[in-house]
């Protein structure tokens, strides 16, 4: 399994990607839209894992972007924004298979990323 | 209550809630980091507890981290502080360049959010009239925003102050987008007009120049 991480707060998706590569899970990081799609272009990731609030290209355009060029690949929203419950409808909507509110507990992700590559 | 106060009270509201929400999700931001080092860290003990030793370089660095962290929280729970307490007073003097700062930071996420930056000029000597510190504010963001819309290319507002003769000035400028008046809506409105009135202010468009100049006067005038 191949992820991508991307949000603005380079600490928290670094940090993250090295908890998970501790549990066996190779990750990679962007920290913004731009920098994610110039990524997708030379590796192939099974899935983002993508904030949904971030400058200029936001999580829910930038999904919009890579599920286009790359229809297989899957999406993980987060956020540390408005009610969960907002949040969970929303993501919902924008097609991601599963939301994720900061701060993130590495168990839950890492159990998702499993159950969403899985389906 | 008249309709001016109305507008006023109604924006008010929404002024802060829109500041509080950004500042939410600053302090969100920080906790997440300090979880994901303090996870780290439990990752690296139950590492040691297998037998893997703990390099003491990285526990360093993870500290230093966490204390970045803390420092950038109390610069953000500082500023919500400072914001929380301009509604206690209706009258203040106040120095403008430390408000255009304050504004400026208080600003900085909502400005990032739009790829804007946002720059203070400071005044070489400090300006200060006696006003309504909350209004202040309000107005000033309301500039802000019109102001990052029309922020041209750069994508840069820069903001100054400049002393009057019956009180001073505020000019946001780089606002390389105002000479094309179709492709944003008019500025000020009523919202801005009421904000302006009850400051005794005043807002001049110089669309050729790409600013914009908020006229304050020494002191309010009831």
């Amino acid at each position: 399994m191949r992820i991508l991480l991307i949000d603005d707060e380079e600490e928290l998706v670094s940090t993250l990607a090295e908890r998970l590569s501790y549990r066996g899970i190779d990750a990679d990081w962007a920290t913004s839209g731009k920098e994610a799609l110039e990524k997708v272009t030379e590796t192939s990731y099974d899935i983002a894992v993508v904030d949904i609030k971030m400058p200029k290209i936001g999580g829910i355009e930038l999904k919009r972007m890579m599920a286009e060029k790359y229809p297989g690949m899957k999406f993980i929203f987060m956020t540390g924004h408005g009610s969960e419950e907002d949040f969970r409808t929303g993501s919902e909507e924008a097609g991601a298979e599963y939301y994720l509110v900061k701060p993130v507990d590495i168990e839950e992700l890492t159990r998702k990323l499993k159950e969403v590559l899985e389906k | 209550m008249d309709s001016k106060w109305n507008i006023i009270g109604n924006e008010g509201f929404k002024f802060m809630g829109k500041m509080n929400a950004s500042i939410s999700h600053e302090i969100k931001n920080v906790l997440a980091i300090i979880n994901e080092n303090a996870g780290l860290l439990e990752d690296f003990t139950l590492m040691a507890e297998k037998g893997m030793p703990i390099d003491p370089e990285r526990l360093k660095a993870l500290a230093g981290k966490v204390q970045k962290q803390v420092q950038r929280a109390d610069r953000i729970v500082r500023n919500m502080n400072t914001f929380a307490h301009s509604v206690d007073e209706t009258e203040k003097k106040v120095d403008l360049g430390e408000i255009l700062v304050f504004m400026a930071a208080l600003s900085k996420r909502l400005a990032a959010m739009k790829g804007v930056a946002l720059e203070v000029t400071p005044p070489s000597t400090p300006i200060a009239i006696t006003t309504n510190p909350f209004l202040i504010e309000n107005i000033i963001w309301r500039c802000l925003e019109f102001s990052m819309a029309v922020a041209g290319p750069e994508k840069t507002v820069i903001m100054r102050v400049d002393k009057k003769d019956q009180g001073a000035s505020i000019l946001f400028s780089q606002l390389k987008g105002l000479s094309d008046a179709s492709s944003h809506p008019s500025f000020p409105k009523v919202l801005e007009n009421a904000l302006v009135e009850s400051l005794g202010a005043q807002i001049v468009v110089h669309e050729g120049n790409g600013e914009i100049e908020l006229g304050l006067p020494e002191t309010i005038e009831h």
